[in-house]
């Protein structure tokens, strides 16, 4: 599915290199998950992924199903099925967040040559899937996250990945700003699209999120790099004793 | 360079302007009318580059003695309000075309065109002729306007005593690149009495439009414009109003287009409890200059004014906004907004805003604000992650910008009609 290869990225208006060679494969239908202290490029790998502007890549490859991704404009990388819920989703006034999501849908359709979803199906869908995320009807006809609280803004962000059905899912900081039911809702909303056709990068602080969101592979990254990987195990260990022996190990490498 | 110079370079170029316009015959009311305006203008002298409300508008094209040819653009859309059900009232170039035009009948409404009432000796417009456009020159002096109140060749006159079964349409149609019209309408709303007027087309190579509107005590006026088509047209309008007690004016001018567009608008509260709302969004790509001129009265106690002008500039184009509200002694419980902003497309354009508020009375809240900004990047990129492509993005987070001053129009056909021009004109841009 996706394919990181000693990805290196630089800022574009300062020497500040922030991936430092990042290799990371998800396979179909699983889930990764990456953890690590704040400023270790966690963001930054997202970003990146989606097509950010500010960043240089100096070395290195991205592909999604085999295709080169790093060239393509943000709205291709979503055409082509990859999808970012934001640690911070914008807000964005003057746009109602039905408006905006009826024209995401239908751009990307009509960008893989499909029809245009009619109104009174997209209501249908939406309306549905909404429901399921406990989000009202008021928020739909809102200003894109305009005055929506922490919590609101991370469900409009799931809401969003349910109506585009993306096949790779990044997941930055998700949980964070979530309250315990709000959680489980969330991490309901994920596990209902998980399939064999779709795969999950989850990018969290906290082991809760993992407990409902099981992970296949967890990877901690500190200081631009991925320094170790394992299985759901490590994100427990990281509860417990947090990043110093991690990273002394690595250092020892 | 003295006031003595130029006070007398306004003046060859008034005598030189007025040399070649001929002042229309007409019976008393509006020969009396027409040369008082003279002499107002006489008085005041056409604008000069050096005039303080000239500041950001060269008037030069505006006061020159020929029009500068606009070439005729064709469009292929529809004209605006196509779809609406509406009296149709059709100036070419400045000439009434009764052929076009629908019959002028609706009940509750009286509708003579000027030229038809001027010849009478008598006619209930000889209150408002004239006499809106000369409270309005003070403390602004507003020449053009006084020029156009002696020299209109046209121009509709109507009365409303109930409430109009349908809006009133002005339709101005180019077809001459030489043209040069004036044009001069009277509205007198009476007590409690409605109307919608609209108006639209390019007009004439230039254009210089005076519409006054009365509204007396409970009557209710509305009022939408398009300004499009032609590239390099001209224009100054001037619309003054006055406003009696608990009456409601509501005006939304669309600006696409045109080399030079000023529009003054002259409001003035003389009853108490009225509202007035008036809002305009322009769009400029390339030759375009779009001044809105607004100065708002309030003599009268709790009264609402509220402005928004919104403008998309782009390829070096040019928006103007000087803004005034005027709080008289006693003009308590005012409320007073007002708001312009332009929006950036490159960097090439620019925005040049003048706000202002003088209050003389302290019991009032009055609140204005000015800004100049770009796309904002980090919802461009949102909208671009989700699958949007930039240039569709770009015109969604426009059309939010302009949102404001669109939602000023109530009703809600004629807002859609105002949203699809305002969509086709950004489709038809390269992102
Ligand atoms: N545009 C930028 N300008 C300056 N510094 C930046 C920029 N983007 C990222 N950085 C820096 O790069 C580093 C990595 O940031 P990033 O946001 O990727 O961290 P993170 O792992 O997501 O942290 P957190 O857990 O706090 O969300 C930080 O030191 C951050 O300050
Ligand atoms: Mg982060």
């Amino acid at each position: 599915m996706l394919d990181i290869k000693n990805l290196h990225v630089k800022l574009e208006e300062e020497d500040k290199v922030i991936l430092k060679g990042v290799d990371l494969k998800i396979e179909p239908g699983s889930v990764h998950a990456i953890m690590g202290p704040n400023g270790s490029g966690k963001s930054t790998l997202s970003y990146v992924l989606s097509g950010r502007a500010g960043y240089e890549v100096t070395d290195g490859s991205v592909t999604l199903d085999d295709v080169d991704i790093l060239d393509m404009e943000p709205e291709e990388r979503a055409a082509a099925g990859l999808f970012l819920a934001f640690q911070y989703p914008v807000e964005i006034p003057g746009v109602g967040n039905m408006t905006f999501l009826r024209t995401a849908v239908n751009a990307q359709r009509k960008a893989r040559g499909q029809d245009e979803m009619s109104a009174a199906e997209f209501l249908k869908v939406i309306r549905e899937k909404a429901k399921t995320l406990q989000i009202d009807a008021d928020m739909l006809k809102r200003p894109v996250n305009v005055g929506f609280s922490g919590g609101e803004k991370k469900r409009n962000e799931i809401l969003q990945m349910a109506m585009l059905e993306p096949k790779m899912c990044i997941l930055d900081e998700t949980d964070s700003g979530l309250d315990v039911d709000a959680m489980k809702l969330v991490s309901e909303g994920v596990n209902a699209l998980r399939d064999a056709g779709r795969s999950f990068l989850v990018i969290t602080h906290y082991q809760r999120l993992l407990d409902h969101i099981k992970p296949d592979v967890v990877h901690i990254m500190s200081d631009g790099r991925l320094i170790k990987s394992g299985g759901p195990e490590l994100a427990l260990e990281v509860e417990q004793n947090g990043y110093a022996d991690l990273k002394a190990d690595a250092g020892a490498v | 360079m003295a006031r003595a110079d130029l006070k007398k370079e306004k003046h060859e170029a008034t005598e030189a302007r007025i040399s070649t316009l001929n002042m229309p015959q007409g019976g008393t009311w509006a020969s009396m009318a027409r040369n008082e305006a003279l002499s107002r203008l006489r008085g005041m002298g056409l604008p000069a580059r050096r005039d303080e409300y000239w500041k950001y508008t060269r008037p030069d094209t505006l006061i020159q003695q020929d029009a500068p040819a606009a070439a005729l653009f064709d469009s292929l859309e529809p004209a605006v309000f196509d779809s609406v059900d509406r009296l149709k009232i059709v100036f070419v170039d400045g000439v009434f075309d009764a052929a076009a035009s629908d019959d002028l009948s609706l009940s509750g409404v009286e509708i003579d065109r000027l030229e038809t009432a001027a010849a009478a000796d008598i006619h209930w417009a000889k209150d408002v002729y004239g006499r809106l456009e000369a409270r309005g020159q003070t403390p602004v002096a507003r020449p053009l306007a006084a020029l156009n109140s002696a020299y209109a060749t046209d121009g509709i006159l109507i009365r409303v005593t109930g409430k109009a079964a349908k809006p009133i349409s002005l339709i101005y149609t180019h077809k001459s690149e030489a043209s040069d019209a004036i044009l001069h309408h009277v509205i007198k709303l009476e007590k409690g009495a409605e109307l919608t007027v609209l108006e639209n087309g390019p007009a004439a190579s230039r254009f210089n439009k005076v519409m006054e509107v009365e509204v007396a005590d409970g009557a209710k006026f509305h009022h939408i414009r398009a300004q499009g088509r032609d590239h390099e047209r001209r224009a100054a309008t001037h619309l003054f109003t006055r406003l009696g007690s608990e009456s409601l004016f509501k005006s939304f001018t669309l600006t696409v287009n045109g080399a030079l567009t000023r529009n003054e608008a002259v409001i003035e509260f003389s009853g108490d409890n009225a509202v007035a709302h008036i809002a305009g969004a322009a769009m400029g790509d390339g030759a375009f200059h779009h001044d809105d001129t607004v100065f708002i009265t309030h003599d009268a106690v709790n009264c609402e004014s509220r402005q928004v002008y919104k403008k998309v500039l782009r390829n070096g184009a040019v928006g103007v906004f000087q803004g005034k509200i005027l709080v008289k002694e006693g003009a308590q419980k005012t409320d007073g907004y007002q708001i312009s902003q332009a929006l950036l497309l490159d960097d090439d354009s620019q925005f040049l805003a003048k706000p202002e508020l003088e209050i003389y009375a302290d019991d009032v809240a009055c609140s204005h604000g000015s800004t100049t900004g770009a796309i904002d990047q980090d919802a461009l990129y949102y909208l671009r992650s989700r699958g949007v492509t930039k240039k569709e993005a770009t015109d969604l987070l426009v059309l939010s910008f302009m949102a404001e001053a669109v939602e000023e129009i109530e009703d809600e056909s004629l807002r859609e009609e105002i949203v699809t021009r305002l969509t086709g004109w950004l489709e038809r841009r390269s992102g």
